[in-house]
């Protein structure tokens, strides 16, 4: 959402005398095709004041642990100079009439938020003041706000946003375009550690997350897909199932081979089997005794073994295509002093956010309504309308707490099948829950990728030549869903001969975003190779570095004065150089820009004799801004983006045998545990003159190369493949 | 009645693959599903409340909380004792709800997350809520009672013991660290009597109350 002068603020009253603000985008500005296709924004969207001066702000995105719910709230309550203790919170349906973009993904809510809801409060406020400014028969100028009230302090008068909130009902809003926003020195809510709005609930066991949905004559369902994807039924002992304990309903839904999505960047829906049941246990037990045969489709055959020796074969051929070329690398490589070449690799990995996939969905009377923790729910909104076959507006979505996303829970290929199970149902609310098995089978995995890399320094022990082979997945020069490399990758324009080719092979399974797509697993690659090439060029991994940053054309994207920043604060806070470190003891550096954020990690790590890694600290720095939302928030997620990280490097592989994934639950997928955490990770922010940016994607991609470098540091072995555990490495 | 499974082992020893696979696991497995589907009426004791469901044998405690008696707070992550996130008491000792069929509770005094405090002022409860330490807060319930049961048995543990009774409670965010320091501070509220609420900076400025 954006917002200008053709932007304006509406209010109504509500009920009881309150006051209700919402702002709004004209449908001239909409027409232009600015802040996406919804409009206008309905008055109550945004904040609520009761007489008695209670008031509820309304958050407009979905939660999943990002931190949301408690801060676009607290840049309107800011604005709006109220306590944040006086502030209830609720959350938004889905309504794109009402609210722009709702979603969860790209570490967007920050920077897309951060000018109109700070609007939104501030638009509140300035009405508030004129309201009292009317009541007294005074200048608006000599009025000052405070905790929801507004103040006149020659005549010592007061009166509360409640008090005032029949008079504002009835006035015409404010420009936003004059609306003054309070300099950040005033802030007493932005930049003030807030914990979440629900973490007293929360360790109540009474926040509700989206699997807890429990509505009056429920049922439970499962839903059964083949291992293979696009696989789809041929037959099943249905009778036999029907017949079984507490089971209401079983049902084959066919669909034709999936050969694209129904919506854009949607899935559809799966071929499977339903059942519905008197509780998820039952649904679930049936469930253990269904005989399916399965038409497995053309992705049969597909394993991750032959995907390794077709990228390996590939390597030594012609790129298939290539994507950028800067000068000459040919050239660079015959004059250079050495030329180092390093092959990577790393794995589709899964998502596995811990509330597993689940959706309640009541059809009834030709209308859907729907409880998801989706992260995009408006895509799935229209995809629930098409698979239960009715107008979009007839589906009510409600964003209820999501257990972790990541990305997964961007893709609704299980809104759709609540949808469809609901509509089979018709009349009766149904929960779906997939179990970890489901959930680990049937994601959209992060797609592994292979990159033989050839780079080459002078005798300076400058880097003047950069060559990268990327071999993905995808045909006919097109790659799969966040399977791209584009053309202005790091280290394009900071080294003169710089050539970026690319090969793909055919891929049937789903992948898709994971946290910090693509970054998540380039920073393991780049920044380890600039590592070998500061070995080969005898310098400094820092040093190097910062050089290389200093040396590039301006160019859109990456900023590198604030990634010099930040990499030099990384350092400083590590006593970088400055340390002497006990044999099997090493330090590492690595940088990545992503999602607008820089951030650079230095880790220590100790490696012992049997290869065990005990990660002994690591230092973050990062730049994403002006201005620090919730500090509170900030520094946790910083934290678990590189625990993340490290979960990522050390054991996450998804493998595919036969067409099928081959890992089926948390002990074969593993994620970082707490005695595997580090002891400390240290935080700084550095506060720049930019406007904030986003947080949860760009803190990650560093901490893998930070650990990897140190690893070769303590060892003298570079460790180019991905999950460690394949090179002999696990946790001390 | 067969022995009680009852509970994954703690701590979690380190390779957890190994210990899915044991052969015990796969026995307790096994039996689940061949267990007949009849409903029976079990008597229970949760949070201190008798009451008696009528549910099949195999049917795990964790259903039976969430599904039966309405009692969310307990989590489903896994199914196979991997992740901790139904973690509940039996007599004050952690159990893993998944893994535990409603058959083999017997007496045993069940706490969940619900029953932990009234008000949400076990010290554990208060010093999470201080520290702010979830992110979703998924796994958050699990750890708590985790925590809890460590705290009971030792009052105030080391890092390394907070580690060995905190590893088969995982977090997909990450807030170990937190939650490490959270075990401390509510070690010292223990020490104190927890009945007040700390005048801490989160605390001051609402503890995260807007949503009781």
């Amino acid at each position: 959402m954006r917002i200008d002068r053709r932007s304006f603020l509406r209010i109504s009253a509500l009920a009881g005398g309150g006051v209700a603000l919402g702002l709004y985008e004209t449908p001239k500005a909409v027409a232009q095709g600015r802040g996406g296709p919804q409009a206008p924004i309905d008055p109550h969207a945004f904040i609520r004041v009761a007489p008695d001066n209670t008031v509820t702000i309304v958050a407009k995105n979905p939660e999943l642990g990002q931190g949301v719910r408690t801060m676009l709230p607290m840049l309107i309550a800011e604005e709006l100079d109220v306590d944040w203790k006086q502030v209830k919170i609720e959350q938004a349906d889905i309504d794109p009439s009402k609210y722009n973009g709702q979603s969860a993904g790209g570490s967007t809510a920050t920077p897309t938020n951060w000018t109109p809801m700070r609007q939104v409060g501030a638009a509140g406020r300035a009405l508030f003041v004129t309201a009292a400014a009317g009541t007294w028969s005074v200048p608006e100028s000599e009025l000052t706000t405070t905790s929801g009230r507004v103040l006149h302090k020659t005549s010592d008068r007061s009166l509360t946003y409640g008090q005032l909130a029949a008079k504002v009902a009835t006035m015409p809003p404010p420009d936003v375009s004059k609306l003054k926003l309070k300099d950040p020195s005033e802030y007493k809510i932005i930049g003030h550690a807030q914990p979440g709005v629900d973490v007293k609930a929360i360790t109540m066991g009474k926040a509700p997350f989206c699997i807890d949905t429990t509505l009056p004559g429920m049922k439970f369902a499962v839903y059964e897909k083949c291992g293979v994807f696009g696989g789809k039924v041929v037959s099943a002992n249905l009778d036999e199932i029907k017949k079984m304990p507490g089971v209401r309903g079983a049902f084959v839904y066919e669909r034709p081979q999936i050969t694209e999505p129904i919506i854009p960047g949607e899935p559809g829906l799966e071929s499977g089997i339903a059942i519905v049941a008197d509780s998820w246990w039952l649904a679930q037990s049936a469930r253990k005794k269904l005989q399916v045969k399965w038409d497995e489709g053309p992705h049969a055959d597909q394993s991750s073994e032959q995907f390794a020796k077709n990228a390996a074969e590939m390597s030594k051929q012609e790129p298939q295509w290539t994507i950028r070329k800067d000068g000459d690398v040919d050239a660079a490589f015959k004059g250079a002093a050495k030329v180092v070449e390093g092959a990577y690799s790393y794995p589709f990995i899964s998502h596995a956010p811990l509330e597993p996939q689940n959706c309640t969905a009541h059809f009834k009377d030709g209308k859907l309504e729907i409880w998801t923790n989706s992260q995009q729910p408006g895509g799935g909104r229209r995809l629930a309308a098409q698979i239960a076959e009715i107008d979009q507006n007839d589906v009510l979505v409600h964003q209820i707490r999501g257990g972790g996303g990541f990305g997964r829970r961007l893709y609704n290929d299980y809104m759709a099948e609540a949808a469809y199970i609901a509509k089979q149902m018709a009349g009766t609310p149904v929960k779906l829950v997939w179990t970890r098995e489901d959930d680990m089978a049937h994601d959209y995995y992060r797609p592994g990728g292979f990159q033989y890399l050839k780079g080459a320094v002078d005798a300076s022990g400058k880097v003047v030549g950069w060559q990268n082979h990327f071999v993905s997945y995808g045909a006919d020069k097109k790659f799969v869903a966040s399977g791209a490399m584009g053309p202005t990758e790091f280290p394009q324009r900071f080294i003169p001969n710089y050539a970026l080719n690319a090969s793909v092979q055919p891929l049937g399974i789903r992948t898709g975003a994971l946290r910090a797509p693509s970054s998540n697993a380039f920073a393991f690659v780049i920044q380890q190779f600039i590592d070998e090439l500061a070995h080969a060029a005898g310098k400094d991994p820092v040093q190097m570095r910062l050089e290389l940053l200093s040396s590039g054309a301006e160019g859109p994207g990456m900023n590198a004065s604030r990634m010099i920043g930040v990499v030099k604060a990384a350092a400083e806070m590590s006593n970088w150089g400055k340390r002497t470190l006990p044999k099997g003891t090493g330090m590492g550096i690595a940088f990545h820009f992503s999602h607008a954020g820089y951030f650079a990690h230095v880790a220590e790590v100790k490696v012992d004799a049997q290869s065990k890694i005990k990660l002994n600290k690591v230092w973050v720095a990062g730049d994403i801004g002006s201005q620090i939302i919730n500090p509170s928030g900030a520094e946790n997620i910083s934290e678990g983006a590189v625990i993340d990280g490290l979960s990522e490097m050390m054991g996450q592989e998804i493998t595919l045998e036969k067409g099928r994934v081959t890992q089926t639950n948390y002990h074969q997928h593993t994620m970082v545990r707490i005695a595997q955490a580090p002891t400390s990770i240290e935080i700084k922010f550095l506060k720049t003159e930019f406007s904030p940016t986003g947080l949860g994607e760009p803190a990650l991609p560093p901490a893998l190369p930070a650990v990897a470098n140190a690893i070769f540091a303590a060892t003298g072995k570079r460790v180019r493949e991905l999950p460690l555990t394949k090179s002999g490495y696990s946790w001390a | 009645m067969m022995q009680a499974p009852t509970v994954v082992p703690f701590p979690f020893p380190s390779r957890p693959a190994e210990r899915h696979g044991s052969s015990a696991q796969a026995f307790v497995v096994t039996l689940y599903y061949t267990r007949s589907f009849t409903a029976m009426p079990y008597k229970l004791t949760v949070n201190g409340r008798s009451t008696t469901v009528d549910v099949p044998a195999d049917m795990p405690l964790l259903w039976v909380l969430r599904d039966t008696l309405n009692l969310h707070g307990t989590k489903f992550g896994c199914g196979i004792g991997q992740c901790g996130a139904c973690t509940v008491h039996l007599n004050g000792v952690p159990a893993r709800a998944c893994l535990t069929p409603i058959s083999v509770v017997g007496e045993k005094a069940v706490t969940t997350i619900e029953g932990l405090s009234a008000n949400g002022t076990h010290p554990v409860q208060v010093a999470w809520q201080d520290l702010d330490v979830p992110q979703c807060g998924y796994c958050q319930a699990g750890q708590i009672m985790s925590a809890a049961a460590l705290l009971a048995k030792t009052p105030k543990p080391t890092d390394q013991q907070i580690d060995t009774a905190m590893n088969g409670n995982l977090c997909r965010c990450g807030t170990y660290l937190r939650i490490r320091k959270a075990i401390h501070k509510a070690a010292e509220l223990g020490s104190t009597g927890h009945s007040k609420r700390p005048t801490g900076a989160a605390g001051a400025a609402g503890g995260g109350n807007n949503n009781e």
